[in-house]
């Protein structure tokens, strides 16, 4: 049977370390290589760095969500002592133009506003002084007059709006930025033959990742050489010059980017693009080295990393006894004032959009809305955890509707252990998997039985408590075709499609084995995993590996940890470089023992004639190697020294159809998730307390279990406080009426259960190196799903269903209130 | 701004600086003092990165002036230990992976050194209310708490705490 996915044909697998059980330092717990320095408080953050003569920049912002800039006064603030410069938008476009882009058609954006301000929050001026504290005294100086227009809040209000209420009257004569159609397989068959079709409105409310440090640059611009060097704590360091060099007015070579250690992303400092931008414009400007911190205020109400604020009109479409056929839904995503990444986050989703069920087809229309906000940007998940909560509460509904239990529903369309590869109708691939598995251990963990039973007596005695399950995909190492695959047609953009990551490698004159990488550090643990998999590799001790970072003037490709990418890819690097150097090794010990390079194996680092004990160790042919020319041949493979780079490419991606009849393959390495929660809601106050909590993870071959822990901890933390606590509130006049800790709850430990109970199932990925997949996102993928369904459950006296998050205690109360009055009227 | 000479003793050195009286302690200590240890994450009193021990007990040097603590000892995380030689609760945080990116660490290894301090073998739940005004993004607090809890055992065996200076009162 011919089928839309015919053309998009899976790749070999180009897999060279077989997943083992053999190996010594992969999947074992070792302490992480980086903390030290961390711990005694030498982590050499952004706001660490000093340079001679620097200065400080802040900001003066807007307090209006929606207005024209009349005219900025700025002779009060220059005249404040101490103060170097006090510039406007206009000023600053004299030496940078508009940010870049990944919309298509962009949509026009200044890292300090002319003539119009968007959001609450966005940059009108900068002042430049000798410290930060005089700085701030000379914003305040600055006077600047508005004439209001009507602001854009809510999401359906501002696709619809006309006249002084669109925000970018000189691109479009709408806010909505782009409006596309996608259908994969025959969706509309699929829906007339079910007997059933569950609807749902829901709504996804926004946050955003709010790590504890902010975002932030120095920069330094140079007359001599035209350029800047720029320390910044974004995660794209390696990248970002071929994106904001055109901004900069210079090529990409004349920015030279430091590598960061970077306190807290989960996506947020992705780019950080408008800081850049900025704080060169003003380095150039004032001819002086300067430094820009964002504040915490700055950062909730003017960062780029806004997380995703959707609407969903969707159907799942079934037979009777629950097979699932077919999936739709049009979504409404509020992207607020600028589309900065277009609308990459909906084609992060394509990945698993269908979850892990068989369903056969599946369409979609995606709008991205424009409205008086801050701009999004990506949050773990990337937008893949709001379509993880669609299914999974749409899947509830129809165990609901169909009377299933909701666990048998899923079981019976889950993709079995043996239909691996598997692809959606999207034309994404999961790679492997066994979720019956991980369902099964999840249960066991928890006690599922007992769970349920207990929380049926426990309701039977008028205390709300329920139980919940989600079972989700946790999609790793990202393809870039996902930023640009939803775009029209027409105007693509720049259809990037390499992700590679790269590595450096020496054996110093000693033996040591000194590293260099081309991503910064995140939080994740990089230089851990690249120790373990290369003292796995070259059999060295982990002691004898030192890992550092490459500047982007001495470095080369290298993309950074997002999308769950960062382990399976250095590890590929790591393999590429250690098939080099080993034969480098071979080679000078094949002299050294007078034997065939074919007959030597590396073991206890040394390397040694397979069968005998003929061996010399690493460091004994480093020496030589490095030191001692004429002991060799004079032949070119006998050059000194013992050093190698490599850059890994995606391991199995595919273009997408060019008129998207599928989207090809761009994040096949699928893991797989069940989170089971049981929950108390205190109908007096709203408030939902966690009892118990369990979270199954199968990330593939695990590299170090205890890391690994922390990130399933971690993105759980994160999932519960989008459950449950936290939500931007912007009123009907666009104020950000929360954009501070106290009042934007991230969850303390106080909100954490205080038994997570943490399991792990090992299927290998049959195409990354020993089969690893990334798990760096997968708690906050599925806390949500689990949270929102035990909250049902414990509320099914109500008949509540939650349909829209976070459900803070406010809104759960009213909810609550509503169900109250609702049955005292009848 | 007339400046203000104060005097700190500071992980048990004297430093003299003549400061702004406006000059916030966690500006002082990473800007004036060049210890960038101390962490600022919400410069509102909220997060708790900047905890620093002032006269034994774990404040929020965001919300002190500089010129409050003349006359005070310090404890800074660059006072507990050194990367060579790591303070029991660095050593623990380490050991159970208590950190991931690392920036609110150094207030929670202040918030857990107030505690271990008072009370050498707390339960769980004393951990828990003890880091309560510290927030991390990274961990979801689990391995944190298993820090201290592993922190706690180890300074019970060595029955000493090695903790520089005198300050910890």
């Amino acid at each position: 049977m011919s089928s839309h996915l015919d053309s998009n044909v899976i790749p070999p697998s180009r897999q060279r370390e077989a997943p083992g059980n053999g190996t010594k330092w992969i999947g074992k717990s070792i302490k992480r290589v980086e903390d030290p320095r961390f711990l005694a408080g030498k982590g050499k953050y952004i706001d660490d760095y000093t340079v001679p003569n620097m200065a400080q920049a802040a900001t003066v912002r807007s307090p209006h969500a929606h207005a024209r800039i009349k005219s900025i006064d700025t002779a009060k603030a220059k005249a404040l002592p101490g103060v170097i410069g006090v510039f406007t938008g206009q000023d600053i476009a004299t030496v940078v133009d508009p940010c870049p882009s990944f919309a298509s058609p962009p949509v026009p954006q200044n890292a300090c506003a002319i003539e119009r301000v968007r959001h609450v929050g966005e940059v009108v001026a900068a002042v430049v002084a000798e410290d930060r504290y005089i700085a701030e005294d000379a914003a305040d100086l600055v006077e600047v007059e508005y004439e209001m227009l009507p602001p854009n809040v809510d999401i359906e209000a501002s696709a619809a709006a006309t006249g002084d209420a669109i925000l970018h009257p000189e691109a479009r004569d709408s806010n909505v930025a782009l409006d596309e159609s996608f259908s994969f397989g025959p969706v509309e068959d699929d829906f007339a033959r079910a007997d059933h079709v569950v609807r749902r409105r829901l709504r996804w409310g926004r946050a955003s990742a709010q790590a504890i440090e902010t975002a932030g640059c120095l920069s330094e611009f140079d007359p001599v050489s035209g350029g800047f060097t720029i320390h910044c704590n974004t995660n794209f360091y390696n990248f970002i010059p071929f994106v904001i060099a055109g901004s900069l007015r210079v090529s990409p070579t004349q920015l030279k980017m430091m590598p960061i250690m970077t306190g807290g992303s989960f996506g947020s400092k992705v780019f950080i693009h408008k800081i850049i931008i900025l704080t060169s414009a003003l380095a150039r400007l004032t001819n002086q080295p300067v430094k820009y911190i964002e504040d915490r205020e700055e950062h909730f109400t003017n960062s780029d990393s806004h997380g995703s604020d959707r609407l969903y009109d969707a159907e799942l479409a079934l037979t009777r006894d629950g097979e699932m056929l077919s999936f739709r839904f049009d979504v409404m995503d509020d992207y607020g004032a600028y589309l900065q990444f277009g609308v990459g986050t909906h084609g992060n989703a394509m990945a698993q959009v269908t979850g892990p069920y068989k369903i056969g087809s599946f369409a979609m229309r995606v709008m991205a809305v424009l409205t008086n906000k801050c701009q999004q940007g990506p949050y773990r998940g990337f937008g893949s955890e709001v379509t993880n909560w669609v299914i999974e509460r749409m899947v509830d509904a129809a165990a609901k509707e169909l009377g299933i239990d909701p666990v048998e529903l899923r079981l019976k369309n889950m993709i079995q252990p043996d239909e691996f590869p598997y692809m959606i109708p999207t034309g994404n691939i999961y790679d492997s998997g066994n979720f019956q598995e991980v369902y099964r251990q999840a249960a066991e963990l928890i006690d599922y039985d007992a769970w349920k039973a207990k929380a049926a007596t426990m309701r039977s005695e008028g205390r709300c408590v329920g139980v919940g399950i989600a079972t989700c995909q946790e999609r790793s190492v990202y393809g870039p075709t996902e930023w640009w695959f939803l775009n029209n047609v027409e105007t693509p953009g720049f259809t990037l499609t390499s992700t590679p990551e790269g590595i450096s490698l020496r054996i110093d004159p000693t033996g040591k084995v000194f590293v260099t990488l081309n991503s910064v550090f995140v939080g994740n643990s990089p230089e851990t995993v690249v120790t373990q998999v290369l003292a796995e590799q070259l059999t060295v001790d982990p002691a004898d590996i030192v890992v550092g970072y490459a500047d982007t003037h001495s470095g080369f490709n290298g993309v950074g940890p997002q999308g769950s990418r960062f382990t399976a890819m250095v590890a590929g690097a790591c393999v590429s470089a250690s098939i080099k150097v080993k034969d480098k090794l071979k080679t000078f010990a094949s002299h050294l023992l007078e034997a065939n390079p074919a007959d030597l194996e590396l073991r206890d680092a040394k390397v040694g004639v397979k069968g005998s004990d003929k061996e010399v160790a690493i460091a004994d042919i480093a020496i030589q190697a490095n030191f001692f020319r004429l002991n060799f041949p004079d032949t070119p493979e006998f050059d000194s020294g013992l050093e190698t780079t490599a850059v890994y490419d995606h391991p199995i991606s595919a273009e997408p159809a060019p008129d998207r009849s599928h989207l090809g393959i761009f994040y096949p390495m699928v893991g797989h998730i069940c989170h089971i929660a049981v929950v108390e809601v205190d109908p007096a106050t709203g408030k939902v307390e966690i009892l118990d909590y369990a979270a199954v993870h199968d990330n593939g071959t695990i590299v170090n279990p205890k890391t690994l822990g922390g990130q399933v901890f971690g993105g759980t933390a994160n999932g519960i406080g989008s459950t449950l606590t936290e939500e931007f509130v912007y009123d009907e006049n666009g104020q950000f009426t929360n954009a501070n800790f106290a009042e934007f709850a991230l969850p303390s430990v106080h909100e954490m259960p205080a038994n997570l109970k943490l399991g792990h199932v090992e299927t290998p990925s049959p195409y990354t190196e020993y089969g690893i997949k990334g798990g760096g996102e997968g708690g906050r993928l599925g806390a949500p799903s689990a949270l929102s369904s035990a909250i049902d459950d414990a509320l099914q006296a109500y008949g509540i269903e939650t349909k829209s998050l976070p459900v803070r205690p406010v809104k759960l109360r009213g909810m609550i209130r509503e169900a109250e009055m609702r049955d005292a009227a009848e | 701004m007339d400046k203000v000479s104060i005097s700190v003793s500071v992980n048990g050195r004297t430093r003299r600086a003549d400061v702004p009286p406006r000059l916030l302690l966690s500006d002082f200590i990473r800007h004036t003092l060049a210890l960038p240890g101390t962490h600022v994450g919400c410069e509102h009193g909220v997060c708790g990165a900047c905890n620093v021990i002032v006269d034994g007990r774990a404040v929020r040097s965001c919300l002190m002036f500089a010129v409050q603590a003349d006359g005070c000892e310090l404890t800074t995380v660059e006072g507990l230990g050194s990367a060579d030689g790591l303070h029991p609760i660095q050593q623990a945080f380490w050991e159970e992976h208590g950190l991931q990116c690392g920036f609110c660490t150094p207030g929670m290894l202040m918030a857990a050194h107030e505690l271990l301090q008072g009370n050498p073998d707390p339960t769980d739940e004393e951990i828990r209310e003890a880091i309560s005004g510290n927030l991390c993004r990274c961990t979801g607090y689990t391995h944190i708490i298993e820090a201290i809890r592993s922190a706690a055992a180890k300074l019970r065996e060595a029955s000493v705490d090695t903790v520089r200076p005198a300050a910890a009162a």
